[in-house]
């Protein structure tokens, strides 16, 4: 990567990551979108090839269009550029459990092969080896959002054979599907080195396609159960410059207007 | 018909020890001055309610104000693990907590109930989730279709601590932008303290989402400027995102904690000496 700063197409792994999940929202779709990796990822297909997406915080802010990536979920930013900002109660019923909502935006500490999702405790619930935030607004959003996109890094850590707590179900601990929940569940998990789907009968998630440079025995390496290797394996299309120029653009403007805050 | 207080006055009345205390504002409008009060009149065995306790519980907690802790979220926003709550509940250090831990949605579910005098609240919600074995909730069948649903009680607090961006010389509170479940929270307690970025004439329009709670809905007023650092108030001040990253750094560990707390909030008299100290730090 020692290239990198010089050719403009040369990319890290996270921003290919980023890249493709945005490439998974259209514009008109109305996304949930979770703080960190994922509204990055929203933002991006917003400013790039989806400029009709419409985004809500669980803050209340909804038809937002930040042009600084928020730093907290309820940043003055995301209220500023909010087409309306509704109270955390509404948001929660009117507007998710009402069914308005067609892609619920997540990451997590853990995903297991099932696609449910850990971000209450690493260990036991009750002795914790970590105790991580808990909950907040994932598991109504992995249930009532009409499918799910998931996104973190791959690693043997992140992706287990089974979650030490289920927080928000993806096709529940045995993989026996998504009994008494709305939506259609995690529908992608985009990662560092590659994207998963859940197998339509099985519910286990399977490699499908892998990133440029990526060898198949690293994706398989940092997943903690035996991951099975779509037949064929599709390679993911690299960033464009066009991607990659709004996607840094974004960062830097938005580590610029962070930097500021402090002065 | 809310009084016009002092703030200290107002935590003395208001926060017994033992109480159940919710301090509200979600990201934005967090009452850290109130959450300073409690701390500089060393009120004990709080069962503290909030759906996303950050920075203040975790002062709350670290100096073991809390038994207990009713929540959804516990974090630092943006930076990461709130490291006091963690010592808490993985070492139970100065003491172990009582969890009763929600999602966002039953959180709001449980304040919504408790504002509309119910004993619980519904939502389609917790399921296939292992909350449900972990926290005070319910199935129960709808009695019209038959849908299964989860029912969780309501959030009733003896006293609810929010700040806003106004008040009048009546007490009526005016508030705009993010106000998070803080409607809810006030109309679900017993008695309510809102701390004010400033007092006026006539309450005034001049943001997103103006929520307005009358006077007869509140039971102290007091004028704290500044009253929400290092949270903001959307047309007064903005978020202090630097003192949010220190906080991974000062909270981190036991004794570099207890010398902050010391310097910033015991021995400061009241929250302008905190914001002076505050502002020196940014200078110094």
């Amino acid at each position: 990567m020692a290239e990198a700063e010089h050719d403009q197409t040369a990319f890290t792994p996270d921003e290919m990551m980023t890249v493709t999940a945005a490439r998974g929202l259209r514009s008109g779709q109305v996304c949930f979108v979770g703080i960190g990796l994922p509204s990055e990822a929203a933002n991006l297909a917003r400013l790039s090839h989806a400029p009709d997406v419409v985004l809500i915080y669980e803050s209340g802010t909804i038809g937002t269009r930040p042009e600084i990536l928020p730093l907290s979920i309820g940043d003055g930013e995301l209220a500023e550029k909010a087409d309306l900002v509704v109270s955390v109660p509404e948001v929660f019923s009117y507007w998710l459990q009402g069914g308005r909502i067609d892609v619920g935006f997540l990451s997590a500490a853990q995903i297991d092969r099932y696609g449910n999702l850990n971000s209450t405790v690493i260990g036991s619930y009750d002795h914790p080896d970590v105790r991580l935030p808990g909950a907040g607004g994932a598991p109504e959003i992995a249930s009532s959002a009409g499918e799910v996109i998931v996104m973190l890094r791959q690693n043997p850590r992140s992706f287990v054979d089974s979650v030490d707590f289920v927080t928000s179900v993806g096709f529940g601990r045995h993989g026996e599907g998504r009994v008494g929940n709305v939506g259609a569940g995690p529908t992608v998990v985009i990662t560092d080195l590659g994207v998963l789907r859940p197998d339509p009968v099985t519910h286990e998630l399977s490699l499908t396609a892998i990133h440029p440079g990526v060898s198949v025995d690293q994706a398989v390496t940092a997943t903690g159960w035996d991951l099975v290797v779509g037949e064929p394996l599709e390679i993911s299309e690299p960033p464009t410059a066009a991607e990659l120029t709004i996607l840094r653009g974004l960062k830097a403007r938005t580590s610029e207007a962070h930097a500021r805050s402090r002065a | 018909m809310a009084e016009i207080v002092s703030l200290a006055d107002a935590v003395g009345d208001l926060v017994p020890d033992g109480a159940t205390v919710a301090m509200e504002g979600f990201t934005h409008l967090i009452p850290f001055a109130a959450g300073h009060e409690v701390i500089r009149q060393q009120k004990k065995d709080l069962m503290l309610a909030r759906m996303t306790p950050d920075v203040i519980y975790d002062q709350l907690i670290g100096m073991g104000c809390a038994r207990g802790l009713i929540f959804s979220w516990g974090g630092n926003p943006g930076v990461g693990s709130l490291h006091r709550f963690r010592d808490a509940v993985e070492h139970g250090h100065p003491r172990s907590l009582e969890l009763e831990e929600h999602s966002h949605a039953g959180m709001a579910a449980r304040y919504a109930a408790g504002a509309s005098g119910l004993p619980f609240g519904v939502l389609r919600g917790y399921a296939g989730s292992d909350l449900l074995t972990h926290t005070r909730v319910a199935r129960i069948s709808c009695p019209f279709t038959g849908e299964e649903l989860a029912a969780v009680p309501a959030l009733t607090p003896d006293v609810t601590v929010i700040h806003a961006q106004q008040a009048d010389r009546k007490g009526n509170v005016g508030m705009w932008g993010i106000t998070g479940v803080q409607r809810e929270a006030v109309l679900a307690a017993r008695s309510s303290i809102v701390t004010v970025e400033e007092i006026v004439d006539a309450l005034s329009v001049t943001g997103p989402n103006h929520v307005v709670l009358p006077t007869w809905t509140v039971t102290a007023v007091a004028h704290v400027p500044g009253g929400s650092h290092p949270s903001y108030s959307m047309g007064f001040t903005t978020r202090d995102n630097a003192f949010y990253t220190e906080w991974d750094v000062i909270s981190r560990d036991r004794d570099t904690f207890s010398e902050w707390m010391r310097e910033f909030v015991i021995e400061t008299p009241d929250h302008a000496a905190y914001l002076d100290m505050i502002s020196s730090r940014a200078h110094g």
